[in-house]
């Protein structure tokens, strides 16, 4: 799997090259700033990118612009996104285009190695890996939209699901089985009026839905 | 205060005229009778009478005022000195006498009666005299203008006073601003203190002691490290949280528009934001007004039992204005709470005020406003379905 890395922090970076090559990736790219991030970005060769908010020349947040404009020219270009800290605004930037393939998480995720590079395949997969501070949020927000349907156990298995937890890690996670999860999943498509379709597409759809209310 | 001023019409202007010329026998005896007391004073009848003399002077003279102010179509304000509640009338009479707006209404007095009084009485016989229509007509206004000038003149802070009120306002504010960064200097060192710093001392010995064990227990020495990396996790949680304190990256990348909506998207009630702004104001205004926004809408959360919120931004007049309001129960007390208080301070070292309504039932709409200049749009990226 060839990346695109960018990150302005040479510690940080050196350490992200380190651990994505140790997991099978291959780094074809690692810069600092937002015009190389951006030239990198339009190399075929690439087929996904983990980029930090924050980079050369203003410190801001052109790594989230240039994602942004990434997956404007090639729609679906899986991107995870990692940041010193989450702001819900910026998740749904990122998931405005309707597509998935997209994670954000703050930088410290990573320090779960296993787990941050379980999230970066299930974004090129296609899913959408959402910080757990976001989904917090989310969750304390008073609903009034088609979401509202939703009990509060339902709630909760969108919120691990927007996470980027497959159903067997969501029934770990909420001390249920495989069986109940697959039942709440159903019923939130359901509830969502979510076309049949395959399950992965499906639930990048709810979690639209959910983070748009 | 928007709504164009109407300037009076030569008829109503040749009232104002009348009113004066009648006024000025009041002003007459009014200055007699406390120029006479104020020599009585020794003799204790003269409070008496000033007690009375000074307030009626003041009632004509805000009469004057307001006839100048309709005329010129610029507020002359009767900003006297508050006499405390409570206050004996030796009390009373003492401060009345620091007030420099009391001498002024002698002096005024003085030329209200004679050159004011000529004046006016000019405008009434121009009309009176049905021969003199015609000046009259061309005449009455540069009549009444000059004479509604002096009355600001005499009747307004002259430039020194205004500028000694000026200092002592700055001097107020300028040492609140230092009390309020000293106070947040100190509050940044605590939480830094004890919460990463703590807790990276603890990281260490977690370390330090893994690092003795690797030899003996693997197992144990696997469970410090696990251990460590919790506290590193809680570690950058309160260093962000104490950056968030400081100055939110969210409103370095996207100034204060992207950050109040971002604000508004954390609230547990749902916030309109409407954004009206050109440019950006001054970092520190955009700071301090972000912290108010981000007060407010704290306040909604925790205390009105509101189902909508919504928050204005825009700059009209070289000021900057943000309206947030909440359909909630109203009753809010802008004093009661010291964030309240320390926003108000925040507002106030740039001129900024706050204004609160918050009837019973609600709605509460919380006015900030402080002047400050814009800077050119920067094109900021759109925000999406936000």
């Amino acid at each position: 799997m060839r990346l695109v890395l960018a990150e302005d922090h040479a510690l940080l970076r050196d350490g992200l090259i380190r651990l994505l090559e140790a997991n099978g990736f291959t780094i074809i790219a690692a810069v600092d700033n937002a015009p190389e991030l951006e030239l990198a970005l339009e190399d075929p060769r690439a087929e996904a990118a983990v980029v930090d908010v924050r980079l050369l020349p203003s410190f801001t947040d052109e790594g989230l612009q240039a994602a942004i404009a990434a997956r404007a020219k090639r729609p679906g270009f899986p991107v995870m996104v990692l940041s010193q800290y989450v702001e819900q605004l910026y998740a749904r930037e990122l998931l405005a285009s309707g597509q998935g393939a997209v994670g954000y998480l703050l930088k410290d995720r990573v320090a779960d190695v296993s787990e941050f590079v379980e999230g970066v395949h299930r974004v090129i997969a296609g899913g959408t890996v959402i910080d757990p501070e976001v989904i917090a949020t989310i969750m304390a927000r008073r609903h009034d939209q088609p979401v509202d349907r939703l009990t509060p156990r339902e709630r909760e298995v969108l919120g691990l699901m927007a996470e980027g937890r497959s159903n067997a890690a969501i029934a770990a996670a909420m001390f249920v089985s495989e069986k109940a999860v697959a039942k709440h999943t159903n019923s939130i498509f359901t509830k969502l009026d979510l076309p049949i379709d395959i399950d992965d597409n499906r639930r990048v759809l709810a979690v639209l839905a959910w983070l748009r209310v | 205060m928007d709504e164009p001023t109407k300037f009076p019409g030569r008829l109503r202007m040749t009232a104002y005229a009348a009113a004066q010329v009648l006024l000025a026998i009041p002003v007459l005896v009014l200055f007699v009778l406390t120029v006479v007391a104020s020599v009585l004073v020794v003799v204790w009848i003269g409070i008496g009478v000033l007690l009375v003399s000074v307030p009626a002077s003041r009632w004509i003279a805000n009469r004057h005022r307001a006839m100048a102010s309709r005329v010129l179509g610029v507020p002359v304000p009767a900003a006297y000195r508050v006499v405390p509640e409570g206050a004996n009338p030796v009390q009373r009479l003492t401060v009345w006498a620091r007030d420099p707006l009391t001498w002024r209404d002698l002096a005024w007095a003085l030329m209200t009666i004679t050159v004011g009084f000529t004046l006016s009485l000019l405008a009434v016989v121009l009309l009176v005299v049905i021969a003199t229509g015609a000046l009259w007509w061309f005449g009455i206004e540069p009549i009444m203008r000059a004479r509604s000038r002096l009355d600001q003149m005499f009747l307004s802070y002259g430039h020194t006073e205004k500028l000694e009120q000026r200092v002592q306002v700055l001097t107020e504010t300028r040492a609140e601003t230092i009390d309020h960064s000293a106070a947040e200097l100190r509050r940044i060192e605590r939480d830094l203190h004890d919460g990463a710093q703590a807790r990276l001392v603890a990281l260490g010995m977690s370390l330090g002691v893994a690092d003795d064990m690797f030899g003996t227990d693997p197992e144990g020495a696997r469970k410090m490290v696990v251990e460590a990396r919790s506290t590193t996790r809680a570690a950058l949680g309160e260093l962000r949280s104490v950056v968030r304190g400081i100055h939110p990256p969210v409103l370095a990348d996207r100034g204060l528009t992207g950050a109040v909506s971002a604000l508004a998207l954390d609230m547990a009630v749902p916030v309109v934001v409407e954004p009206r702004l050109a440019g950006r104001p001054p970092a520190p205004v955009e700071s301090a007004v972000y912290f108010a926004i981000a007060e407010c809408l704290a306040n909604i959360g925790k205390h009105a039992a509101a189902d909508r919120a919504w928050v204005d931004l825009s700059y009209a007049d070289g000021r900057l204005v943000a309206v947030v309001g909440d359909n909630g129960k109203g009753g809010a007390n802008p004093s009661a709470g010291t964030g309240m208080r320390g926003v108000m301070r925040r507002l106030s070292a740039f001129d900024g005020t706050m204004m609160v309504s918050s009837p019973d039932r609600g709605p509460t709409i919380i006015t900030l406003e402080v002047p400050c200049a814009l800077s050119s749009p920067k094109t900021t990226p759109s925000s999406g379905t936000a």
